[in-house]
C-alpha cells in the first residue's frame, strides 16, 4: 500500500548562478571553498563577498577536505519528514584544516561514535554512497 | 531626533530582470556601496534594519542577511511597513542610536526580479541551499549540536540538561495556565522521553503551542500616573552574530554574553544585584549557558550550576516561576514574551502564589535562531 509515507520527497536542491560551481564540483566529489583575492581568507558557504573585508574579488580553491568534527548530533527524529527512514543518521559540522566550516553528515560508522574533534575526511567518488555529495567519514 | 544623520547612500539601478541573483545578493552589493559612500569601513555598522524577503528567507531574516555581510550589530530589526518601510527604517535607526543601543545604522533594502520564475519562488537562502540537503531542517538538530559540545568541552553531563524541565515543571505547578500544570516529572521521565538529535531528549524541548502575550510601553513619566507599580527597563543589550550555526563565532559562549554586558551596564548593575532571572529556555542547554554567559558562574560551570540551584520562588535567585517554556509550552514567537510578562508581574508584586519575595530586579534574555539573536533587559521595580 503506497500512502503519505512514500510520498514525502527530499526538498529539491537549490543554488544560483554564483553558487553553481560549487555544486558542480561536489557532484564530482571535489570540494571549493572562496578564496578573498584582497585579504586572502577562506570562506564556505560561498557569497557575494567577503565576509571579511567586503571585497567583491573571489575566487574558487579546491582544497582536500580534511577537517575535525567542531559538533555532532545523531537525527532520531528528522526535522524533515522526508528523512524518516534514514535514522538514526549523523548531522556534524566540520571545521576543514584551511579553517572554514560547513555543515554535512559523517558516514561510514555509527552515528553515535562521532564525537567531537575527530579527524574526518570527504566522501570520495569510490567511497560512494547515496545521498547528497560533500559528506565525510572518520579517516 | 536632530541628532541622527545620513551620511551614506546608494542604489542598484532598477532593471526590468535581475535572473539568477537572489535578494542576499543584491543587498550585498548595494551594502558595500552605500557603506563606501559615506567612507566608513564595514567593522564600523554595528546597527542593521532589513525589510522582509518573501520566498526567499521567511524568518530571521536581519541575521541572515547580518551573517552574509559578515555583520555582527548591536542592534538588528526587520520593517514590515510597505512603501513606508524606507523612511521608517531611518526614524527607528535614529531612535536606536539615541538609546545608546548602537551607533552607525546600515538601512537595506532590494528585491531581485526575475519574470520568468515562480511568482512565490521556494526558500533559498543559504541555510536552505547548504544545510537542508543533509536533513538537517529545523531547530532542534542546532541546538543538540550546541549541547554536544559543551558537554565535551566541559564534561558537561546529560543529567545536569535534564533536571532543566524537571525545575521548571516543578515551579509551573504554581502557574494553573501553564499547559503542564499539575503534571510534575522526574529525571527518569525524561531520560525515558523519546530521543530527538542527540543528546536531548523530548522533554527537554518546547511543546509548540497556541497563545499570545502583549505589552504596553510608555515613559516612565507617564506611567507614574496609571494603575498598577512601576516597572521600569533600566538596561538593554542585543547582539546578532549568525544565522547557520557553521557560522557561529562560538558554540559555547553566545552572544547573549555580550547582550547581557551591555543591559547590565546601562543598569549599573552585576549578576549578584538579581532578584530574578526570567531565561528564555526552548531547550534545556539554554539554561547553563544563559547562566554562564549572565555572569552566575565561570564558563563551563553551567551545567553543574543549574543541577545544584533551586529554581523556585525560596531560592536566593529565582529562574521562570512561571515554569518557562519548557513548561508552559510555547505559543510561536509569544513564548518569549511570556518571560517579559512574568518579570513584570512579578516587580510588580502581583504574581501571587508564585510571588517572589522582595523581587526588585530581574533580568531577561530573549533568545532567537540558535544563540543567534540574542537580547537582554534589566527590569526593576519602581523608578532608579
Ligand atoms: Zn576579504
Amino acid at each position: 500500500m503506497s500512502g503519505e509515507h512514500d510520498e514525502v520527497r527530499v526538498p529539491q536542491r537549490v543554488s544560483t548562478p554564483l553558487t553553481a560551481p560549487y555544486w558542480e564540483a561536489a557532484e564530482k566529489g571535489n570540494l571549493l571553498v572562496q578564496v578573498c583575492i584582497d585579504c586572502g581568507r577562506l570562506q564556505l558557504y560561498p557569497g557575494a563577498v567577503c565576509r571579511g573585508c567586503w571585497s567583491e574579488h573571489l575566487r574558487w580553491r579546491s582544497v582536500e577536505g580534511s577537517g575535525t568534527v567542531w559538533t555532532t548530533t545523531v537525527a532520531e527524529v528528522p526535522g524533515h519528514p522526508a528523512w524518516r527512514d534514514a535514522v538514526p543518521y549523523c548531522i556534524a559540522i566540520v571545521e576543514l584544516d584551511e579553517g572554514p566550516r560547513l555543515l554535512t553528515n559523517i558516514v561510514g560508522c555509527d552515528p553515535y561514535a562521532v564525537g567531537v574533534r575527530q579527524r574526518v575526511r570527504l566522501v570520495r567518488a569510490g567511497d560512494h554512497e547515496p545521498g547528497p555529495p560533500l559528506r565525510f567519514m572518520p579517516c | 531626533m536632530s541628532g541622527t544623520a545620513i551620511v551614506g547612500i546608494a542604489e542598484l539601478p532598477p532593471r526590468r530582470s535581475t535572473p539568477g541573483t537572489t535578494t542576499l545578493e543584491l543587498l550585498a552589493k548595494v551594502a558595500v556601496a552605500a557603506v563606501a559612500d559615506a567612507g566608513l569601513d564595514h567593522l564600523q555598522i554595528d546597527g542593521l534594519v532589513c525589510g522582509p524577503q518573501v520566498g526567499e528567507t521567511p524568518q530571521h531574516v536581519p541575521a541572515t542577511v547580518a551573517e552574509y555581510l559578515g555583520l555582527r550589530p548591536r542592534y538588528a530589526g526587520m520593517v514590515d511597513l510597505g512603501g513606508a518601510t524606507a523612511a521608517a527604517m531611518v526614524w527607528r535607526a535614529g531612535a536606536a542610536i539615541a538609546a545608546g543601543m548602537c551607533t552607525t545604522v546600515l538601512c537595506l533594502l532590494a528585491n531581485s526580479r526575475d519574470p520568468a520564475a515562480p511568482r512565490r519562488s521556494p526558500n533559498r537562502n543559504p541555510i536552505r541551499e547548504f544545510d537542508v540537503p543533509y536533513g538537517a531542517s529545523g531547530a532542534n538538530q542546532a541546538y543538540a549540536m550546541v549541547a554536544q559540545r559543551h558537554m565535551a568541552d566541559f564534561g558537561t553531563t546529560t543529567e545536569q540538561l535534564m533536571c532543566v524541565p524537571v525545575k521548571e515543571r516543578e515551579n509551573a505547578q504554581l502557574n494553573p495556565d501553564a499547559v503542564f500544570h499539575g503534571r510534575t516529572i522526574t529525571l527518569e521521565d525524561v531520560r525515558r522521553s523519546p530521543m530527538v538529535m542527540a543528546p536531548l531528549h523530548q522533554l527537554e524541548m518546547v511543546m509548540p503551542c497556541g497563545g499570545g502575550a502583549a505589552l504596553v510601553v510608555t515613559s516612565a513619566e507617564r506611567a507614574r500616573d496609571l494603575a498598577h507599580p512601576l516597572v521600569a527597563m533600566l538596561g538593554a543589550g542585543e547582539a546578532v552574530t549568525h544565522r547557520a550555526l557553521s557560522q557561529a563565532p562560538s558554540l559555547t559562549t553566545s552572544p547573549l554574553a555580550a547582550a547581557i554586558d551591555q543591559a547590565y551596564r546601562q543598569a549599573a548593575i552585576g549578576p549578584n544585584d538579581l532578584d530574578l532571572l526570567a531565561a528564555y529556555d526552548c531547550y534545556s542547554i539554554l539554561l547553563p549557558i544563559t547562566v554562564e554567559d549572565a555572569g552566575l558562574c565561570d564558563k563551563g560551570e553551567g551545567g553543574p550550576w543549574v543541577a545544584e540551584h533551586d529554581f523556585s520562588i525560596a531560592s536566593r535567585l529565582p529562574i521562570n516561576p512561571h515554569g518557562g517554556q519548557l513548561a508552559c509550552g510555547q505559543a510561536d514567537l509569544s513564548g518569549g514574551m511570556g518571560h517579559v510578562v512574568e518579570a513584570v508581574r512579578q516587580l510588580r508584586g502581583a504574581a501571587g502564589a508564585r510571588q517572589v519575595p522582595n523581587a526588585e530586579l530581574a533580568l531577561v534574555t530573549g533568545n532567537g535562531a540558535t544563540f543567534s539573536e540574542e537580547v537582554a533587559l534589566v527590569l526593576a521595580a519602581g523608578e532608579r
